[in-house]
Order: C-alpha cells, then structure tokens, then sequence
C-alpha cells in the first residue's frame, strides 16, 4: 500500500499555487484519466456525493462544460449558476451569493468573474475548494495546465512513452502572441510554461503588452515573423474586443496582417509549429480559417485534454481528506 | 521482523500457482491476467511468462489501477494514479486472473472489481495472491495462493520483490517496528 500522498494546496487560485512537482502530477493524473473517456463506461465513482457548483458570472461555452463534463465523469453533482437570470441581478453581493452556496453544501466552488482576484475573496469566505476558471485579466490556471498537456503530448512523447508522461517543457521554445493585455490566460501560461522549463516569446503590438511585463521570464518580439521561426508551438490569443475600451491598434486588418496567424506566415516557420487557441475563435482576425483548421492546429483537441485536465484538478483538490 | 518466504519459496509459489491456473482453466485459452499495481503487476508478469513457458504461448497482462474506485478515498489526502494498462484484446469475454501480493480485508479486490465493470465484461474473475493473511472484511476469497499467512491485526505482512526492493522474500513484522 502505497503512502505517497500529494500535498498540495487547498484551492486551485492561480499557477503560483502550484510546485513543478504538483504541475507534474496534475498532468500525469490527466493522462491516466484520459483513458476514461475512452473505456465503453465513461464515469469513475470517486467523487459520488460531492457537489460542485459551477458559479459563472461572465459567459463562457468551453470552460463551463468542461468543467461539468470532468465534475460529471468523476460522478459529483453539478449545480450550474450563471449570473444572469439569478438573484445577482437583484444586487446580491458574491459573498452572500458565495455563503449561500457554501449553505447547501457545495464542496467545491468553480469560479469565472470578471473581476481579477475574485477567486482569491472568494477562497476567504467559503470553507469549500475554490477553483479560479478565470477571474479579469489576472489568470485562468486550468486553461494554462491544458495547453501544457496538450503541447507535452504532441512534443514531449518518444517511442516508449506515448503520451510524454513524467516529462517537463524543457526545451521547447514556445510563442504566445496577441492580446497579451487582457489575457489571463497569457498570465497563468507564462507561469506555468516558465515552471515546466519552457522558453516563451510574447508577441505582441506595444499597445497590448501590460505594464511591468519586462519583469516576467519571456522575451518580447514585436515581429511575428521572426518569433515564429524557430519555436515549437505558437499560442494565438483571441482579441477581447469586450475588454476594450480604447483604440490599441490602428484597424482589424492591420493587426490581423502583422500578429495574425495564416498561411504565409506560417512558411517563416523552420519546425511546423504546433498551433494552439484558447478559443472561442475569432476566424479571420487572430488566426485565419485556413490555420485553424491545419493539421498541425490541436484547437479542437484542446478542449478533449480540457475535461481530463479538469478531472486531474478536481480528483486533486476533492478525491481524498484535506486537513 | 520474522522472515516467512525466501526467494525460492516465492519462485515455487508463483509456478504452482501457473499450473493450477492452466489446470482450472483447462488450458490458456482467452485468460488475461492483471496484476494490482504496484507488486502485483510484477506478480502477474511473472506468472503470465511461466504460463507463457509451460503451455508455449502468449499470456495477455496487463495492470489494473483501482485508486478512484476505492472506498477510504476520504479517509486520507488524495493518492497519484498508477496506470492501468489492458491488453489489447480487452476483457469481454476472457477469463480474468487478478493478481495481488496480499489478500487482508478484500476491499482492494472489491475495488478491483468495480474497476473491471468499467472496462468490460469478462466471462469470469479469478484471484491469485501470494500471501493470504486473513482477516477478510467482505465475502471475498482467492482462487489461488501461494501462502495462507494466519496474522494478528496489528502486524505487517511486507512482500518486497527484485523489480522494485531489489530482492524477493515476504516477512512478518509488528506495525511500530
């Protein structure tokens, strides 16, 4: 009987929450249980009689259902709330929202909010496991951990290791480029990539860079065509038009012909770099239609690795006793 | 600490446990043999290459993880996965052996079972353990074993193995020793 128990933390807030060696077990744990959605019998009983509620102020397709398939598979109840339609409307505070929940007995409380640090209030109000699925432009730690898996499987495997499991990023020189401003998805990538031994690149117009960012572990490049020859994966963020509320550049089809991802650009590539999106797609801005739906684009298998990614989370922070 | 199977005792275990297996199966014919991670999955490689020898042919094995089928998850912080490896043929069908180091409250083999719902529906289960220390908690026997090992609670029962110890031997010893 083995005794080697995790030890990580209590709440899933941001990629800082995590150690190389716990970055490491969420992504081995993922790659065992993507096996499940390949038996005939997709659900595992370890998580029978816990309750996730899937708490969603701000819209959102994948993330939600991800979160609910994975909750789902691992056999929790599922309380689905979006903000819209609820008491939120009528002015009720996320706290008293947050007590409410905590008062039917939710277990785990799986946060989206548009306001950076929400998850981290949150985690100080409820006794339950807080997990951030993205809060403002601060972070969004499992879509980080599903693209490391995603670009782990594809560059990191070898012949007696099929799936590159154990394995880091080391080595691999990684672009993430666009709107790296309001991106938390950015954030919570360099983090985790910079752990797991990776080399990034951040691609972007000035306009779209944050403040301080000459602080972070990447280079910057402010041409796409250069930083795209020799890396191993590009990462095209989606422009969130939502979050914007000034020009950041001069037209749509300016910035689509410098930091947009298509066809010509990608014959500056040595390596056919593997091509990754958070997604939703905005199809003829950041990346054309023709890349997305190249072969070396893994968009749609992202979300497949997201729910076993998110099962790896949920069987982390809920399957055993927490002290 | 109380030495009970050397290595030999353990060769001769695990290859009466081969012939009982192929006498009971009347051959080898669609037997898959898992081993529990993480010794038995070394036991069940070993077994099936014996198989393997004295019938001339290809046993299947594999590994069969039952972590998330446990029923003391809550009872402990979260434990890692160990694989779960099914060989290629699958288990509709076959005669399943499971294979363990030891057999004590059975709940490991209760979970093994539900874990085996999951994947298949094989013809019929079978249990082989090298140690069967008693103190059975659910209705669970072993089909095969290689040595009924009579037990107080409070003592441990440590099978250690060259893949992974460095050398064979099963001994007693007392929890705080």
């Amino acid at each position: 009987m083995s005794d080697n128990a995790t030890a990580m933390k209590k709440h899933l807030l941001s990629i800082n929450d995590l150690t190389r060696e716990d970055a490491l077990l969420i992504l081995d744990t993922a790659d065992e249980l993507a096996r499940v959605s390949d038996a005939p019998i997709k659900k595992l009983p370890t998580l029978r009689g816990r309750t996730v509620v899937n708490l969603f102020y701000e819209d959102s397709t994948r993330t939600r259902i991800s979160f609910e398939a994975a909750a789902k598979r691992l056999s929790a109840d599922v309380i689905n709330f979006s903000a819209k339609g609820s008491s939120v409307s009528k002015g009720e505070s996320l706290k008293d929202t947050a007590l409410t929940l905590q008062s039917m007995g939710a277990d785990a409380v799986i946060l989206r909010h548009g306001a950076s640090g929400a998850a981290h209030r949150l985690a100080q109000w409820t006794n339950g496991v807080v997990i951030n699925a993205g809060d403002g432009t601060h972070e969004h730690p499992t879509q980080a951990l599903l693209d490391a898996f995603t670009i782990r499987k594809h560059l990191k495997r070898s012949s007696g290791n099929a799936t590159g499991v154990g394995e880091d990023l080391s080595g691999l020189r990684i672009s993430i480029v666009g709107d790296i401003l309001h991106s938390r998805v950015a954030r919570s990538n360099v983090l985790l990539l910079h752990l797991l031994g990776a080399k990034i690149t951040l691609v972007a117009p000035p306009t779209l860079l944050p403040v301080g960012v000459e602080e972070w572990p990447v280079e910057i490049c402010y041409d796409f065509n250069e930083a795209i020859e020799d890396c191993d994966a590009v990462m095209m963020l989606r422009l969130q038009l939502e979050r914007m509320k000034s020009a950041f550049f001069p037209s749509a089809r300016e910035y689509s012909r410098l930091f947009g991802l298509d066809r010509e650009r990608l014959l500056h590539a040595r390596k056919k770099p593997l091509i990754l999106h958070p997604g939703p797609i905005n199809r003829g801005l950041e990346i054309s239609a023709e890349s997305a739906d190249a072969v070396e684009s893994v968009i749609l298998e992202q979300v497949a690795n997201g729910v076993s990614v998110r099962m790896a989370v949920l069987y982390l922070l809920l399957g055993g006793a927490h002290e | 600490m109380k030495a009970v199977l050397s290595s030999a005792d353990i060769t001769r275990a695990l290859t009466r446990i081969s012939h009982e297996i192929i006498e009971k199966n009347r051959g080898t014919a669609e037997l898959v043999l898992l081993g529990i991670p993480t010794r038995g999955t070394h036991l069940a490689e070993r077994i099936a290459s014996e198989i393997g020898r004295i019938d001339a042919g290809e046993i299947p094995v594999g590994t069969l993880d039952i972590t998330l089928h446990r029923d003391d998850l809550r009872s402990r912080p979260p434990r890692p996965l160990t694989p779960t490896r099914i060989p290629a043929g699958g288990i509709d069908g076959k005669r399943v052996v499971l294979v363990d180091d030891v057999l004590y409250s059975g709940r490991t083999i209760r979970a093994a079972l539900d874990a085996l719902g999951e994947l298949g529906r094989p013809a019929l289960v079978q249990l082989a353990v090298l140690i069967d220390r008693g103190h059975r908690e659910l209705p669970i026997r072993a089909d095969y074993v290689g040595k009924n090992l009579p037990t107080a609670h409070e003592e441990v029962v440590r099978v250690a193995i060259k893949e992974i110890d460095g050398e064979d031997s099963v001994s007693i010893a007392n929890a705080h020793e």
